[in-house]
């Protein structure tokens, strides 16, 4: 790891300005991914801007709505009582992610910011337009089992790899930012992007920007959910394919529903015209077979990945049952 | 020195991105600077580039085992790295050092974390415990106990790591059935086949209700 410079934030505006003094430096809040990338030389910021020490903890229950500060412990969301009874969904996102070493120092901030873990990235022998523009891509027509089959292009197949954003999308967050122009929110859905010609980007936060915090808005999904993960292993893996569902069912019928993917596409994937074809209906095996087929439309594979067609369109199916019958 | 004393001439003024010039400007905002004032001073006094880098260390108080040490290091130190290198405090493994197998477990603050992933210079003033401070004197600490009973470790290297996270499992009302056992020790990996041992030795501590 090359050495770098140090310096504390005491403010969120201090932090700020510091950052954007010196576009090479760069936020570091749990480290979990940073360090990691650091130690392989795949990114080495001249200075880091340590903002532990920021006001941006807790987690607020105001009318309306539950604000997380950024800097929330992905450990302590999964575990605070009152998001477990109020959004569920959440919790069982963030517990089916990492360890708990890491949940206990990942931040809700740094998940969202979290790098795709496509092994070209991680690998500087290999190009990969992600880590440096324009050196091409080495899962199109490489090893390519963990990447996208929604929303790529001929730059990038990388998936993004949070469970934690995944139940934010289907949950309908928003993510307040601040910076030099000031602050602003980003509907969830829209702050990570899709590759493009961009795939260096992953999302729509200006680099001058520090996000604060994370608000859902109340809800009725408190019991019908359900977060499914699959993975090569039982636990501590990154998802294959993962599915967020939660049901606001009433006398046998949906009464209204969130659908969200990990692991098939560089953003958290909203199931949005699924959520239409499910809302009104009532509850049957053959539906939820027939939504889970409807939700992979569209979906293309890249040779190793082919089996994420069939495993997305069962992983639907089996996270809608097990979601209705709590 | 007279050669380097006009290397030091050319680049410093042009140089805007130096790190010296860094320093210089993150005095203005209101950010701590946790820059020594040695290299201040060694900036201000336009030292050689070299001596400079020499003392670009960052001063850090912290309390291992009830041992407080008030040290000087590189920022890009981790707290693994610090451990080992630094304290000889070797109980603590290097295993994969990216995250991934658990060897390098440690309590910050009484919360297990991985030391490989956490810069030493972010745990200013903090109280970490290892393996090394688990026993009292002689007599090991009841999960310790556990582990040898259980046999609860086969070549023993990523054992302090596991030692580390069964007491923080059961801390953090995480040992409640073997299942939920298994889950919350998945971050710890081995290869020898010892989880059930493992299981074994983290129920026993559980259920015996020892101080742990």
């Amino acid at each position: 790891m090359k050495n770098f410079q140090i310096i504390k934030a005491l403010s969120s505006s201090s932090a700020i300005t510091g950052k954007a003094k010196d576009d090479s430096s760069m936020f570091i809040a749990g480290g979990t991914n940073l360090v990691d990338l650091m130690k392989k030389n795949i990114v080495a910021p001249d200075k880091l801007v340590d903002i532990n020490g920021l006001d941006l903890k807790k987690i607020e229950f105001l009318k309306g709505k539950v604000t997380i500060g950024a800097l929330a412990k992905n450990s302590q969301v999964a575990e605070d009582a009152s998001i477990k009874e109020k959004h569920p969904l959440l919790a069982l996102a963030l517990a089916a992610g990492a360890s708990q070493q890491i949940r206990h120092m990942a931040t809700v901030g740094g998940n969202m910011l979290q790098k795709t873990r496509c092994s070209y990235y991680y690998n500087t022998d290999m190009p990969c337009n992600k880590r440096v523009p324009k050196s091409g891509c080495g899962a199109i027509g490489g090893s390519n089992r963990m990447a996208a089959v929604f929303g790529t292009s001929d730059s990038c197949i990388a998936v993004h790899p949070s469970d934690m954003c995944v139940a934010l999308a289907a949950l309908d967050a928003t993510v307040l930012v601040d910076g030099p122009k000031g602050k602003r929110e980003i509907k969830f859905t829209d702050f990570h992007k899709l590759p493009g010609n961009t795939p260096e980007k992953d999302n729509t936060l200006d680099s001058r920007e520090l996000i604060t915090a994370v608000e859902i808005p109340d809800n009725n999904f408190s019991k019908n959910v359900h977060y499914l993960k699959v993975r090569d292993r039982t636990s501590y893996a990154f998802a294959l394919v993962s599915v967020a569902v939660a049901l606001d069912i009433k006398n046998n019928t949906i009464n209204d529903v969130r659908l969200a993917m990990g692991g098939v596409a560089h953003k958290p994937w909203r199931l949005t015209e699924t959520e239409k074809f499910l809302k009104g209906k009532t509850i049957s095996e053959d539906l939820f077979k027939q939504a889970g087929h409807l939700s992979m439309k569209g979906a293309k594979g890249f040779g190793d990945n082919n089996f994420k067609l069939m495993l997305g369109e069962n992983a639907v199916a089996e996270a809608l049952t097990i979601a209705a019958s709590k | 020195m007279a050669s380097k004393k006009t290397n030091q001439n050319k680049v410093m003024p042009e140089d805007s991105n130096s790190r010296r010039d860094f320093i210089k400007k993150s005095g203005l905002f209101t950010a701590l600077a946790l820059t020594p004032p040695s290299l201040v001073m060694a900036t201000e006094k336009k030292w050689d580039e070299k001596i400079a880098e020499y003392l670009e260390t960052v001063p850090l108080s912290i309390e291992v085992n009830g041992t407080k040490h008030n040290l000087n290091i590189e920022p890009r130190t981790t707290l693994l790295d610090l451990l080992r290198e630094q304290l000889q405090l070797t109980g603590t493994k290097k295993g994969c050092d990216h995250g991934q197998c658990g060897a390098c477990t440690v309590h910050v603050n009484g919360t297990r974390i991985l030391s490989c992933l956490s810069l030493a210079t972010m745990q200013q003033n903090a109280q970490v415990t290892t393996i090394e401070g688990l026993s009292k004197g002689k007599k090991l600490h009841p999960m310790q106990e556990a582990f040898i009973k259980h046999d609860g470790f086969q070549c023993g290297y990523c054992t302090p790591g596991q030692i580390m996270s069964g007491i923080a499992c059961i801390k953090e009302g995480h040992a409640n059935s073997r299942e939920e056992i298994s889950e919350y020790m998945s971050g710890n990996i081995c290869r020898c086949g010892a989880y059930h041992n493992i299981v074994d030795a983290i129920t026993e501590v559980k259920e015996g209700g020892k101080e742990i």
